[in-house]
């Protein structure tokens, strides 16, 4: 009935992927009024798709990935939010309880009996085997924040929210957690919504992009699989100048801010 | 451990040489260059430096020492302050007959009880305004009034609902414990960051292990903090129900030998209290270190 001629009518193929997207968010509003933070936002995010949210200080990136994480109980608003059961979260700050070692903090809340087993394989899968029993201050920013991907990843998520994991480490650390990112994301195919403001790190890690602007959608655009994804690359440069105008970036004022 | 880097140069203008490059292990530098003068243009250090242990003991050594010069010397009245060796063969006397045992006993029972009770009772409370607003809104007020009581002025009306006996005094020294320990410990609960709280619930916490693995460890540091007021407090409460109506422990003996002018024993008692709180604080100490590893390779 939903085959015709041996293919999907669009509106039985909009079915099929709405009935498999594990999350779907329409017409979301956050905060009324002229300040509302989000106007009415709709987004899906099929199973094992890489999305990135791009945008704006205070275009509403955040509070966008805090409804999908359950996070915003003080916040008014409406519309729907449905999520995977199984979601995890990776903050800017990789959020370790100082008062707990590195394998505490990814077992975090974990209740079976191998979950000390499953802690240690997850460190090792961020290249940390051996820290275990360190304490969380003892590891440097970009060790901590693996130790933050690892306690993620050990609980197996559908869905992965990542609020700008990177923003606070240095240029070169975040290119190896870009690869690092991919990896993981590949072997364990979470659906992930990234919140960046990076240009260049939405490009590099996503299979779509999603650029939030004043509460709303304003652009979305689809990274081609296996493109190559460098700045040499002719389809790099045209998506990269389109994400900055839609982001509102004059590119001669983003060229005299980089000189700067 | 740091101490070590710290002190090349402790002084300005104390130009030490330096170390030097490590020796490989298992025989001589194989000739090491020759060492060249260490010559650092150092600042000015305004911090007070390393810390150095047992540095604590000083004052009292000193304190100490100047109670002996002044005895010796006779600068001292004896009736006014016995000398320490006069004080130190009553402590022997008062070992020997037993009876400095028997009454450090039942005061240590009393202090320990009070302290048991009123932790107890102080994280409770703590526990209890910490994690909800309508506990809090209960329990702040009540207690921040009995802070504002102090235990002497309700010993008139425990001493009338509870007679003079143990009940009394174990009493007392819970209602002057339980409040630093619940001060302390709420604050601690209170600076527990929102982002620790968020991630409990992102990672799906039950109430339970929120409060073992998040607020427990997150408000230890105060627990301690007020813990070393709470036992420093219990001592204090110890005193003052000891010399009233009592008929045992260190204040009373002390109480007894003021009707018979016996400063030697007064001078005592209060170096058996000071002890006591100098070990209790210490052994408190010693716990918070081992319970706060955390923290203290933090500052290292």
């Amino acid at each position: 009935m939903a085959t015709n001629n041996g293919r999907l009518t669009p509106a039985a193929a909009h079915a099929a992927t709405a009935a498999a997207a594990p999350v779907r968010v329409r017409e979301l509003v956050r905060g009324y009024g002229p300040k509302g933070v989000l106007n009415g936002v709709d987004l899906d995010i099929a199973p094992g798709e890489f999305v990135a949210l791009l945008g704006p200080s205070g275009c509403g990136k955040s509070t966008l990935l805090r409804a999908l994480a359950g996070l915003d109980h003080a916040v008014e608003g409406s519309g729907t939010v449905e999520v995977p059961a199984k979601v995890s979260v990776v903050f800017q700050d990789s959020r370790l309880l100082p008062w707990d070692t590195v394998l505490g903090n990814v077992t975090l809340g974990l209740q079976d009996h191998d979950a000390g087993d499953r802690g240690r394989r997850a460190l090792a899968e961020v290249g940390l085997a051996g820290r275990e029993k360190a304490w969380p201050h003892q590891l440097s920013g970009g060790e901590q924040q693996r130790v933050a991907l690892a306690r993620s990843l050990v609980r197996d998520p559908e869905l992965l929210l990542a609020d700008e994991p990177f923003g606070a480490l240095d240029a070169l650390t975040r290119l190896k957690m870009h690869s690092l990112l991919s990896e993981l994301v590949h072997a364990h195919r979470p659906a992930v919504l990234l919140v960046t403001h990076d240009v260049d790190e939405a490009i590099a890690l996503a299979d779509r992009i999603v650029v939030l602007d004043h509460g709303k959608v304003a652009l979305e655009r689809t990274v081609a699989s296996g493109a190559n994804r460098t700045p040499e690359d002719a389809g790099f440069a045209k998506l990269h100048s389109a994400l900055l105008d839609a982001l509102g970036v004059n590119r001669h004022r983003a060229l005299a801010a980089s000189n700067a | 451990m740091s101490a070590g880097v710290l002190d090349v140069g402790r002084t300005l203008g104390s130009r030490r040489p330096n170390a030097g490059p490590a020796t490989p292990p298992g025989g001589k530098p194989a000739a090491a260059p020759e060492k060249s003068p260490d010559r650092r243009p150092l600042t000015r250090r305004l911090g007070p430096g390393p810390r150095r242990r047992f540095a604590g003991l000083l004052g009292p050594l000193v304190l100490l020492a100047a109670w002996f010069l002044a005895s010796g010397t006779g600068v001292l009245d004896p009736r006014i302050l016995s000398e320490p060796w006069t004080v130190l063969a009553t402590a022997s006397e008062q070992l020997g007959s037993g009876k400095l045992q028997e009454h450090l006993a039942i005061s240590a029972q009393r202090a320990a009880l009070g302290l048991f009770f009123g932790i107890l009772l102080g994280v409770a409370l703590a526990l209890v305004a910490g994690l909800s607003r309508a506990g809090e809104a209960l329990v702040d007020g009540p207690v921040q009034i009995k802070r504002a009581i102090p235990s002497l002025a309700l010993l008139p009306l425990l001493v009338l609902w509870f007679g003079i006996d143990e009940t009394m005094k174990v009493l007392t020294i819970t209602l002057g414990v339980f409040v630093p320990v619940y001060l302390q410990t709420h604050a601690g609960l209170r600076s527990i960051e929102t982002r620790y709280v968020e991630l409990a619930q992102t990672v799906r916490l039950s109430r339970l292990a929120f409060i073992g693995k998040v607020v427990l460890p997150g408000a230890l540091p105060g627990f301690f903090l007020g813990l070393r007021f709470a036992v420093t407090g219990a001592w204090v409460s110890l005193v003052v129900v000891e010399q009233i109506n009592s008929t045992s422990g260190i204040g009373y003996m002390m109480e007894l030998a003021r009707t018979y002018g016996q400063t030697n024993i007064i001078v005592l008692g209060l170096a058996v209290y000071g002890i006591l709180g100098l070990l209790s604080d210490g052994a408190v100490q010693l716990l918070q270190r081992k319970a706060l590893t955390w923290q203290r390779t933090m500052a290292g």
